[in-house]
């Protein structure tokens, strides 16, 4: 894995901290031909904060960041930045710097010249030694010095997104906007990316808007995730308070992989039992109560546990072992259980095995309920 | 006897491009490959050729003992099982799904059997009568990839067939294809760039990079015992550590920058730095490496010290990056205990984890 080495000091000065969020966004709305893509989006960003967008493919995050960037105009709503509203502002004057999925590199170009090219438009008088400064501390916190003078198209994938993000930074802008800039890499190439995009972001203290579908982009790099389906916000709050606390099966559904068991539950002689029947657990205190209530359960619930906290013993109705995968440093077993295919992470030492009957049992305090309506 | 014989198989494009070196693989009938590179290591190429679409430029292809290095794709009855393909607006799921079947002469009784038996594992069994239209964009998928596996070919080749699926798709997807390549038997080439469905689909995983096989073993094998640094460092998420350092004449390994073999025993002694290991290794330079989950806090003072660069909370588990004097160690933590930016670790491992390779071939010693 690369690994970036000591951060060059900047050449500019340090921008204060300030106590109130850079970005505000209230209220934003956003229809294309008639037919509403964001019903009314609320979110704030800190002045040195990574925010993650997660969301699945159609949930609007990328009609979000359109809008942040100024590439279309919002129906509805503000976007306050640093304190003033810039809703109406062309994409320029907002001083945020954008990277796509695709690397939108001009091939013919070198690395230094694309990289040069946001210094040298219209307006920004740098002067040359300036500008071969900043571009010199670019490369060199992006570890792209040596690909300076190559043309883009003789670059591999990884190398290309590191310009494109080379590119974003040379401007030091107030506000980076990324939208799925590992999408279209190897995985081994996103898994060492994703760790010096947010040691790059901490060293530059610029705030930064992360979209993805990745959820362990999503919990792995942000400081604060919004989950937003449909054109809406569904939840926001720290990466371990949404995976342990998420507001609904849905967004419990959207993190962790793989994906939590979630059953649905009736309430008899003081245990939840699954629709077939099979007891479950205890009624009583479980590990979101604190931050779901309940709501009303009388038409049933609906019980969530993540595949770490299934545990395969301890329970009194038997469970038959479908599949078993090795993944390295743990193990994946899917279990035919209380009615459906539960999937249960284990030891790399258990051995677990095809065909075998085990005693699933949930712990309350690792357990999820939500009502069966919510 | 295998089933599938690639013997010496090479691929040079006109340019001189070597995509693909004599290479050599024997699979087995019934066999799950799974083919895991980078980009540009040859798998695709690989794949290719099995299926006809690119002729090798040397070496030879069998199937079933049949030399079929040049036949046309169509003479193979291979099947290919891609990402998406189009469903046929006008028919029920159930009709798309049996489509593939109606030319194999198999009876309506057995057919009906065999869409129901795709249906049950896709857990589509309630949408049969339905039609694409009234589907989801995601149970069309699901749908899709039934058609291209209901069909017994006597292989079956994908390509990344699960390419830009959302995550979740993605391992309903994959439990499918694990479940129907067991109950048909078909033996099966899958290429992928991801480790991680690499290690839960195959029975046997086929490293490649630059055109070669760089091992082939077992998804727990290939994990616990790499061939190479390559190997170590592209199976698991994030990949094997690895620590440069020196073992002295007595067989112990000292980490580069923690107070070397070099500079005397009395400080070997103390900095507690020496590594010692299970078996007697030539002395020399050398690269020790220890998977993520080996690696354990420490006592302060013993053991390789570290900075912490950043945390990834996975939600199971949380991953720790330490920059250390040789330079960054990958630590997968429990999910409770976080580790703050900035604040130095000790850690250690047990030496019983350790695998020792040779510093300037990368090779396993």
């Amino acid at each position: 894995m690369n690994t970036l080495g000591a951060v060059p000091a900047k050449p500019t000065e340090d921008s204060p901290s300030q106590p109130s969020p850079f970005l505000e966004v209230r209220g934003l709305r956003k229809a294309f031909s008639g037919r509403e893509v964001l019903h009314g989006i609320d979110l704030e960003v800190g002045p040195d904060e990574l925010l993650v967008v997660l969301g699945p493919t159609g949930a609007g995050k990328t009609t979000l960041l359109r809008l942040l960037a100024g590439l279309d105009e919002a129906d509805g709503g503000a976007i306050v930045m640093a304190g003033s509203d810039v809703t109406s502002m062309a994409p320029a004057r907002r001083d945020v710097s954008l990277v796509f999925q695709n690397f939108s590199l001009y091939p013919g170009w070198t690395v230094r010249r694309n990289m040069e090219f946001p210094l040298r438009a219209p307006g920004r008088a740098m002067s040359e030694a300036a500008i071969a400064e900043r571009i010199a501390w670019a490369a060199r916190l992006l570890r792209i010095e040596p690909l300076l003078e190559r043309p883009a198209q003789r670059l591999s994938g990884g190398q290309m997104q590191r310009v494109a993000i080379g590119r974003a930074i040379v401007r030091r802008p107030r506000l980076f906007l990324m939208d799925e800039p590992l999408t279209n890499l190897d995985a081994k190439l996103r898994e060492a990316l994703r760790v010096e995009l947010v040691v790059l972001r901490r060293e530059l203290r610029t705030p930064m808007v992360y979209v993805t579908h990745d959820q362990a982009e999503a919990l792995s790099m942000a400081d604060r995730i919004v989950v937003i389906d449909g054109g809406r916000v569904l939840q926001t709050g720290t990466p371990e308070a949404i995976y342990r606390h998420p507001a609904s099966p849905t967004v419990a559904r959207q993190l962790g992989q793989p994906a939590i068991n979630l059953l649905r539950a009736t309430l008899r002689d003081g245990n939840w039992c699954a629709a077939d029947g099979t007891p479950l657990m205890t009624a009583g205190a479980v590990g979101n109560a604190a931050a779901t209530p309940m709501g009303d359960v009388s038409g049933g619930a609906v019980i969530g546990v993540r595949p770490e906290d299934l545990s395969l013993t301890g329970g009194a109705h038997p469970g038959s072992v479908r599949l078993v995968e090795d993944l390295g440093p743990t193990r994946l077993a899917v279990i035919q259980w209380a009615g459906g295919e539960q999937r249960a992470v284990l030891d790399k030492s258990s051995t677990v095995a095809v065909g075998d009957q085990v005693l699933p049992s949930i712990a309350p305090d690792r357990a999820m309920l939500w009502a069966a309506d919510a | 006897m295998s089933f599938l014989t690639l013997s010496h198989l090479e691929k040079t494009y006109p340019d001189g491009t070597k995509a693909v070196h004599a290479l050599d693989l024997l699979v087995a009938e019934g066999e799950f490959i799974v083919l895991l590179g980078p980009s540009g290591c040859g798998k695709t190429t690989t794949l290719r050729m099995i299926a006809g679409l690119e002729i090798p430029t040397a070496g030879s292809i069998s199937i079933a003992g049949a030399d079929v290095t040049n036949l046309r794709p169509s003479e193979r009855d291979v099947g290919f099982v891609f990402q998406f393909y189009a469903l046929y607006p006008h028919l029920s799921v159930r009709d798309n799904i049996a489509f593939p079947l109606a030319a194999t002469g198999m009876a309506k009784k057995d057919r009906t059997l065999a869409v129901d038996e795709v249906a049950r594992r896709l857990g589509i069994e309630r949408l049969l009568a339905s039609f694409p239209r009234q589907l989801s964009g995601g149970d069309q998928q699901r749908v899709s990839l039934g058609r291209a596996m209901v069909r017994r070919p006597r292989l079956w080749l994908m390509d990344e067939p699960l390419g830009t699926l959302d995550a979740d798709q993605r391992l309903a997807m994959r439990e499918f294809i694990r479940e129907q390549q067991r109950a048909l038997g078909v033996t099966t080439i899958y290429v992928t760039h991801d480790q991680e469905e690499a290690m839960s689909l195959a029975d046997r995983v086929v490293v490649m990079e630059g055109g070669r096989i760089r091992q082939a073993g077992a998804p727990a094998a290939v994990y616990d015992d790499p061939a190479s640094l390559f190997v170590a460092e592209f199976v698991g998420s994030p990949g094997m550590n690895f620590i440069p350092g020196e073992i002295d004449a007595d067989g112990a390994f000292h980490p580069r920058g923690a107070g070397g073999a070099a500079r005397g025993s009395e400080r070997r002694t103390a900095d507690g730095g020496a590594i010692t290991l299970g078996r007697h290794l030539r002395a020399g330079p050398a690269t020790l490496g220890v998977r993520p989950e080996f690696v354990r806090p420490r006592a302060t003072g013993a053991g390789i010290q570290g900075r912490v660069l950043m945390e990834e909370y996975l939600g199971s588990t949380r991953i720790v990056h330490l920059d250390c004097a040789f330079g960054r160690i990958a630590m997968r933590a429990g999910a409770d205990r976080a580790a703050i930016a900035g604040e130095t670790l000790s850690v250690g491992f047990d030496p019983e984890h350790a695998r020792v390779f040779d510093h300037t071939s990368g090779e396993r010693l």
